[in-house]
């Protein structure tokens, strides 16, 4: 049996998906009965609800129910969330609206058209208040307040101070710093949230099938909402989700309020959410503002950072936020060596859309003003930004590498792959040629960035949003607990079942891939079963598909669960052969005597005789092969009493280096290369790997270019349709090239870390990067994003009119 | 609301339904006749998921009443294969890894289908201009690229051969 993980194979996904056989959450069928859902939705940005008049809409033929907050209440409490700000998040508007786009009442009816139709029947009276949408804004003195128990704007606040920050800026050679904003932008996986709920008066119970990939941490508190015990909170996740990039995590609140519909009209109740809903009441991620501020010595190292952040979450605060702002915390110092670190940290709301999960999640926020301020230090202190990275990355002999804030990178050779950066986008000769093209009026750019890549989250971090004295009044949190169980039946077949809900990456592939390689079974005899049930998976809060977990914590769990089956049948066999284990090799589905190869014993025939003939076996062991393995790391420890924490289980690195030319009369970017470096420790599928990268690189180069929910200052959505929020189409994806180096991690078995997220995270910077090296001659600096040919132009324009002063935000 | 009958082909399979004419053509490909291959991403015409093949034409369904198909000839995803066996793009978007959540994927291979037929040599720059109706959001287009650029060379060559 040759090994197969590593290997490129082809993915057992594929022949349903591509023949039209996928069952995603619309395709799964519903109980008899079934009653289809419309949300009618808030158009004000900010207002009290006088009254809602639902008689209309009700007496409409084919309605069954029209319900809105004031019954729903009853059946919730607000979602739990991790601050101390006392925020009441309900999944549909009580007595307020916040939000463009927030629930205010839910039409059950037979069909969505006559849904549709009813809505339009229901009367709502607002009295409009005063929005605010600005992040800075939300924090003046006299900003309207969204929630008026919480007295201010502020959901979350923490300081941080570790090693000798001032110190470090009392002995720079220089500060540099500058203001930076990380726009609110979103996913748009093409299949939105979906959900079919059911409520049993017999049995008390709510079942949800919906399009969720967890964190499963996520059930307890939509059981808790429901004011009910957690396993009568029934979640089954179809094996098909047509992407999410974390977004779908964000589907909870209409989980919650379905489920609560379908108890109030008394019949199952579908919803599948459209476009226009999507993009304006689903979830995005979360826009900053952050202040950085860097102690620099002479020759471009820097000693210490100060960063003040400031997450705009929305409306209301809700899980798993505030952890944009901590879930990189452990690695806020990037692929640096920086040892003096004081962080600022605020989630405040405004009267936008709730944000969640995305792909990324905190990196991109986190890089965009720590990479554009090594350049902005390369170009204050007249160097060479390549030689400003040189000097302060990580060094090879320093991992494990402990952060100023408590992680533990796990291993890298962050040299290696910056330098083969570098060499492969040839960045000395690119330079000449820029000076070259200058002189022709050309305008070319190259920017470079480097990161570190956490995946796997340590549950634990979140608890960073309390102080420590609020921490321990709590249990503490830690782990990142995965499950998964490997069983044979009695004739020998196998069954994998995984918790890790897919969205498109292939687990279903690569966990065959690692149970074939460990039982010696070919991969194509291995049935993976990817629907999840929290009724009857094995499963655990950390669940789910987020974070890049699987292949750090997935495939690990797989691996362990496989080894577990492997173990039990080796004793089997040793039982039967009537020799030591020791002397037994697995291979070719079949246990061999090492000193004696015509002896054997078939797997199959083991695993048979623990279903047909349970007397057979060793004293004392259990019938049956079916093994579960949960799994967790143990450098993923709650935070101390220091702050210290080590937010994410491995780290990979990624080095970008992008090169772009400007037209000048237009604004428009051309991205010319765009090089790209990633070490994810050991590859599991080279295939899928590269794939995931790809898609990440997109999302990324969307996140540079194009995309953005826009909001006007009166709170309005702007961006309400895929007319205006534009992602990028195969005509827009530049010219790309990946290399991989591969340090294998030492904490997982497999020496696998978790990837596909990291040029997400990269590429907005490292675009803007490229675009301000193009634009310094005309001394402007990037600030924002997305660099829309319109913000270019006027940047250039503003530029040559004020005569190379600088423009910032 | 008045109920209208409907005649139409899908995949060689004849379908008579009473709608109303309001209903769009992909609720009905999904909903009543129940070939759930076809999905929806956008129902405003950007995504091009829904895309299938009318009278031998790539259009979105979405865009479309069921009304409007009376008396038409449609293939959808489920038509593609023929007896299981795939189609040479089919085979190529698993070789080149041209799908990882597949939910536009249906949508996809049915314009390549019909864009292959009618410009059989197809540039790079056509292949991505064709997938510009389209977005994928988890490839980022590379793997759906080559698989198209895969089949062009791949009829080529069995034109090459039949010659
Ligand atoms: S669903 Fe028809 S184009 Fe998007
Ligand atoms: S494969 Fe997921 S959107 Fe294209």
């Amino acid at each position: 049996m040759d090994k197969v993980i590593g290997k490129a194979v082809t993915r057992v996904e594929d022949m349903r998906l591509l023949t039209g056989q996928g069952k995603y959450i619309d395709d799964i069928g519903t109980p008899s009965q079934t009653f289809q859902a419309a949300i009618l939705r808030s158009s004000s940005p900010h207002a009290k609800i006088v009254s809602i008049d639902t008689a209309e809409a009700e007496k409409m033929a084919g309605v069954k129910a029209v319900i809105t907050g004031e019954q729903v209440k009853e059946y919730l409490e607000p979602f739990s969330v991790g601050v101390s700000a006392p925020v009441q998040y309900y999944p549909i508007a009580i007595d307020k609206v916040r939000y463009v786009g927030e629930p205010v009442a839910v039409v059950i009816a037979k069909s969505r058209y006559i849904a549709e139709d009813a809505m339009e029947l229901i009367k709502v009276k607002y009295e409009t208040l005063p929005p605010v949408v600005d992040i800075e804004g939300s924090l003046e003195k006299d900003a309207p307040v969204l929630h008026e128990n919480v007295g201010s704007n502020i959901a979350n606040h923490r300081t941080f101070n570790y090693g000798e920050v001032d110190q470090a800026f009392e002995e720079a050679d220089a500060i540099i710093k500058h203001k930076y904003l990380f726009p609110k932008y979103t996913a748009t996986p093409v299949e939105t949230y979906g959900i079919i709920a059911h409520y049993e008066s017999s049995e008390k119970q709510y079942t949800v099938h919906a399009n969720f990939h967890g964190p499963f941490v996520i059930q307890a508190i939509m059981a808790q909402a429901l004011k009910i015990p957690s396993n009568k909170l029934r979640i089954i996740v179809p094996k098909d989700i047509g992407g999410s990039y974390g977004i779908k995590a964000g589907t909870f609140p209409y989980m919650v309020l379905l489920s609560v519909a379908s108890r109030i009209a008394g019949c199952p109740v579908k919803w599948i959410e459209d476009r226009q809903e999507h993009l304006s009441a689903s979830s995005s991620g979360t826009d900053r503002v952050t202040y950085i501020e860097a102690a620099v010595k002479k020759d471009g190292k820097v000693t210490g950072l100060r960063m003040k952040m400031i997450d705009n979450v929305g409306a209301y605060i809700r899980a798993p936020e505030p952890a944009c702002l901590y879930r990189t915390h452990a690695n806020s110092t990037g692929a640096y060596d920086i040892p003096n670190l004081h962080i600022d940290a605020y989630a405040i709301m405004t009267n936008k859309l709730p944000t969640g999960l995305i792909r990324g999640y905190g990196g991109q926020e986190l890089y965009f003003p720590l990479e554009r301020i090594m350049q902005k230090i390369a170009f204050e202190l007249n160097l060479d930004p390549a030689d400003v990275i040189r000097r302060n990355l990580i060094q090879k002999d320093q991992f494990p590498y402990k952060t100023a804030s408590g992680g533990l990178y796990d291993s890298g050779d962050y040299i290696k792959g910056f330098e083969l950066a570098l060499e492969t986008g040839k960045y000395e000769e690119f330079r000449k040629k820029q000076e070259e093209a200058r002189k022709d009026g050309k305008i070319f750019g190259v920017g470079l960035a480097c990161i570190v890549e956490p995946s796997g989250s340590n549950m634990g971090y979140i608890t960073v949003a309390l102080t420590p004295e609020e921490r321990a009044k709590s249990l503490p949190k830690s782990g990142c607990s995965e499950a998964a169980t490997v069983s044979m039946d009695p004739m020998g077949s196998v069954n994998v079942r995984i918790s890790t809900t897919p969205s498109g990456q292939g687990h279903e592939t690569v966990a065959a891939q690692i149970v074939s390689e460990v039982l010696s079974i070919p991969s194509d005899k291995i049935k993976v079963v990817a629907e999840l049930d929290t009724s009857t998976s094995a499963w655990s809060i950390a669940s789910g598909s987020y974070s890049s977990r699987f292949a750090s914590l997935g495939s690990s769990a797989v691996f362990y669960a496989a080894n577990k089956v492997k173990e039990k049948l080796m004793k089997i066999a040793s039982h039967q052969l009537n020799v030591d284990e020791s002397e037994l090799e697995l291979r070719n589905g079949a246990f061999y005597v090492k000193s004696d190869p015509a002896k054997k014993y078939a797997l199959k025939r083991a695993a048979g005789s623990a279903h047909w003939n349970p007397l057979s076996l060793p004293e004392g062991m259990e019938p049956g092969i079916y093994e579960t393995y949960y799994y967790s790391i143990k450098a993923a420890e709650p935070p101390d009493e220091n702050d210290l924490i080590n937010s994410s289980v491995t780290y990979g690195f990624v080095a970008d280096l992008v090169t772009v030319e400007i037209d000048p009369e237009t604004g428009e970017i051309n991205i010319l290369d765009y090089i790209t470096i990633h070490d994810a420790g050991k590859l599991l599928n080279p295939l899928i790997v590269d794939g995931q990268i790809f898609g990440g690189l997109a999302h990324g180069l969307g996140g540079a270019l194009f995309e953005e929910l826009v909001y006007d200052n009166k709170g309005q959505l702007l961006t309400g349709s895929f007319m205006d929020y534009l992602c990028p189409t195969a005509p827009e994806i530049p010219n790309v090239t990946i290399k991989h180096i591969e340090t294998p991690s030492p904490m997982t078995p497999l020496g696998a870390k978790g990837l596909g997220e990291g040029n997400t995270m990269s590429a907005p910077v490292a675009v803007a990067n490229a675009v301000s090296d193009a634009l310094s001659p005309y001394n402007v600096a990037i600030d924002t994003l997305p660099l829309s040919p319109n913000r270019i132009w006027t940047l250039l324009n503003e530029a040559k009119e004020n005569n190379h002063k600088e423009v910032t935000i | 609301m008045s109920l209208t009958e409907v005649n139409v082909t899908i995949n060689g399979k004849s379908y008579s339904e009473w709608v109303e004419p309001r209903m769009l053509l992909s609720d009905f490909i999904r909903e009543t006749c129940g070939l759930t291959g076809t999905h929806v991403g956008c129902e405003h015409g950007v995504c091009g998921a829904c895309t299938i093949n009318m009278d031998g034409l790539a259009v979105r369904s979405c865009l479309i009443f069921a009304v409007q198909a009376d008396n038409c000839e449609i293939t959808t995803v489920e038509g593609l294969a023929c007896s299981g066996e795939l189609t040479a793009l089919q085979k190529n978007f698993i070789e080149c890894h041209g799908l990882q959540c597949g939910f536009c994927t249906a949508g996809i291979l049915m314009s390549i289908t019909d864009f292959l037929e009618k410009n059989p040599q197809p540039s790079v720059k056509e292949i991505k201009e064709t997938l510009s109706g389209h977005l994928c959001r988890c490839t980022g287009y590379e793997g759906i690229v080559k698989a198209v650029e895969k089949t062009v060379q791949d009829n080529n060559k069995e034109v090459l051969q039949r010659s």
